[in-house]
């Protein structure tokens, strides 16, 4: 692995104004380094800010505060021409509705090449047509499938159709923000040995969002805790899941249903009194290179 | 063993459609002991929903029943078959009071428009003739059994000021409102987060042991299975290919579906390179499947696969398998290797 990650969030902020008063906190001064070819799980509950992050880094969202370092630019605040057009070349994004994601009224060959069009990378219909079919053919498609339209395809082969038009960009960092989680098992492991192998042959990076702990400690290299807008610990998928220090961590691994019936029944749920946690004024302490934990300050 | 409260006959259910009929449920048979929790695993589409909803009575209008019998323990030892029933006796009669029901998305199985007291309240004055301030009154302890803080102030609440958990407790509430007999969950925590389905959980089994409910539970996710499951169904195509205890279909799963679906989830605990996915994807059951219908997915299938659908096997009292390579004529296959080390390893760490 290079030493220079491919993407840097420091400190990043997202807020929401609601109103004159009310403003929505989503993720707070949340930080992590992600290095090419490495996949980055990010895990927390519904609302606890993670969708947020993936889209500020995309700049879906303008961020309120804080740093994004992307291939050595920064992308936080206003950027120029060609610092957009590298961003939106290089970081891709697949959703996680695989029916809503993709335009019904669009053939399949025009939603894949339609960055392609836009970026100016083909120069002609046929070197287009060429690029799209050979692109669904990776993600275990046929080429006759791009005259077809979404709705005649499956819950599985639509998600392999939003990696695909992820993919033909060739970025260096995707986004998938719960991307499994709307599909059945057996789909889900398809899709995501399809990720696995995609990863190896281009070596692009991936931001995996997901609530699904076994899959994403499957997946990932490094993994991220957010809870309330805070991350409250990152570290290696070995450090979370053999040495979790957070008790919102713990808190969440004792909830990961086991498929071991012996275990499971006797197994107890870690309580965590989340609704009143308050993490605004804790601290980062480094406990190994890659493990880090959010933790009241003078210790606990 | 306990008796059984419900038991389900060799169901068949199509659906009527513009191209041809639908035959989604294949002959599914089901017991149901009393105070057990029986779990129906299977991929979307294999039926598990559909064949729930044949013992609601909530099949669509275009459902045609072709055949079977729902038999339900009705007051002490009389059986009685849901299917003869008609809707409003289904509804009168059974529905709410003996079989209570709850669905996988808590926003759509309650209505935005009432409080969650008077929601609560309709079983209770319906069909156990409560009066109104008894109702109220059961309504707010119903609330405290599933957990609800400050109970007195929630039950004026609207769905939408509630979380996700917090509506799910409600569903549960309203279907434990009228004493049901027998609890159907569909997919009940699938919306829901980890920590959240843990504690919902653990809920539905404090509250089967306290009230002596019997559950059928309808889910994709095998770590939910292992944690609620005393029996264990598991559906393909609109039939039941492997049925057992939960210690059964775990530690010793014979068809070779079982195993890919145990296979193609990771667990916490391995780290192979290579998550096994089962190859293709469910039949078209507009077509009806010729022979074996996990045939075309099963790398161990056999000629006879093609031509003729497998029985069940008894293997143990509990234990039945539907696949033709526990004839005693076929050849011997082991488990994947993948597999069998997992189970060991599964085995181990419970001792």
């Amino acid at each position: 692995m290079t030493n220079e990650p491919l993407l840097k969030v420091k400190n990043l902020r997202q807020h929401f104004k609601i109103s004159r008063e009310f403003t929505v906190k989503a993720v707070n001064g949340v930080s992590f380094d992600i290095f090419p070819g490495e996949t980055f799980g990010l895990v927390g509950e519904s609302g606890s800010g993670k969708t947020t992050v993936g889209r500020s880094v995309i700049r879906l969202y303008d961020p309120t505060e804080g740093d994004i370092e992307f291939n050595g630019k920064n992308i936080a605040g206003n950027m120029d021409r060609s610092t957009r057009k590298m961003l939106r070349k290089d970081m891709q994004m697949i959703f996680q509705d695989p029916m809503s994601s993709l335009n019904p009224r669009k053939k399949i060959a025009d939603i894949i090449g339609e960055g392609l069009k836009i970026h100016g990378f083909c120069e002609s219909k046929t070197e287009l047509e060429e690029k799209v079919a050979a692109i669904l053919q990776k993600v275990g498609l046929l080429p006759e499938h791009g005259s077809r339209y979404p709705g005649q395809f499956s819950g599985g082969q639509r998600q392999r159709i939003g990696i695909a038009r992820a993919l033909v960009m060739n970025p260096k960092l995707i986004i998938a923000d719960e991307c499994i989680s709307a599909l059945d098992v057996s789909v889900q492991a398809q899709v995501v040995n399809l990720m696995k192998d995609i990863q190896e042959e281009t070596k692009c990076a991936y931001l995996f969002i997901a609530h699904d702990l076994s899959m994403v400690k499957y997946i990932s290299d490094k993994i991220g805790v957010l809870h309330k807008g805070y991350l409250v610990e990152t570290g290696s998928t070995q450090e979370i899941f053999s040495n979790p220090r957070h008790p919102y961590t713990k808190n969440l691994l004792s909830a990961a249903p086991i498929a071991n019936p012996r275990v499971e029944k006797q197994r107890k749920l870690l309580s965590y009194d989340s609704i009143n946690a308050d993490y605004e004024h804790d601290v980062i302490r480094q406990l190994s290179d890659t493990h880090f934990v959010l933790e009241p300050q003078g210790g606990n | 063993m306990p008796e059984n409260i419900l038991s389900v006959k060799g169901l068949d259910i199509s659906f009527r459609g513009n191209i041809g009929d639908v035959h989604v449920i294949r002959g599914v048979d089901l017991d149901l002991p009393k105070g057990k929790t029986v779990a129906i695993v299977g991929e979307s589409g294999s039926g598990k929903s559909v064949a729930m909803k044949a013992v609601t009575g909530l099949l669509e209008d275009n459902a045609v029943i072709n055949g079977g019998q729902i038999l339900y323990r009705y007051n002490g030892n009389e059986y009685i078959d849901l299917l003869s029933l008609n809707e409003k006796e289904m509804r009168r009669k059974i529905n709410g009071k003996h079989i209570g029901m709850v669905f996988q998305d808590p926003m759509t199985s309650l209505d935005p428009t009432m409080t969650i007291g008077k929601q609560l309240m309709e079983g209770m004055i319906l069909h156990k003739s409560y009066s109104k301030s008894d109702a109220k009154e059961r309504a707010v302890e119903l609330l405290r059994t599933v957990g609800i803080l400050e109970a007195e102030k929630r039950i004026n609440n609207y769905p939408h000021q509630l979380s996700g958990g917090m509506r799910q407790r409600i569903v549960i509430a309203a279907a434990l409102s009228s004493e049901p007999k027998v609890l159907i969950c569909d997919e009940p925590t699938t919306a829901l987060d980890v920590t959240v389905q843990a504690t919902i959980l653990n809920l539905i089994k404090d509250i089967q042991a306290k009230m002596n409910l019997s559950v059928i539970f309808i889910t994709h996710d095998l770590g939910v299975v292992a944690k609620v499951a005393d029996f264990v169904c598991v559906m393909y195509a609109g039939k039941i290919v492997e049925r057992g205890t939960a210690e059964d279909i775990f530690y010793d799963p014979q068809h070779p579906y079982t195993w890919g679906l145990l296979l193609s989830m990771p667990s916490l605990e391995t780290e192979e390179e290579r998550l096994f996915s089962i190859p293709g994807s469910p039949p078209n059951l507009l077509y009806e499947p010729k022979g074996d219908a996990f045939a075309p997915r099963n790398e161990y299938a056999m000629a006879i696969d093609e031509k003729a659908a497998p029985p069940m096997f008894k293997i143990s009292e509990t234990h039945e398998v539907a696949t033709w390579l526990l004839h005693p004529d076929a050849p011997k296959v082991e488990m994947p290797k993948e597999l069998k080390y997992r189970i060991e390893r599964a085995k181990a760490a419970s001792l």
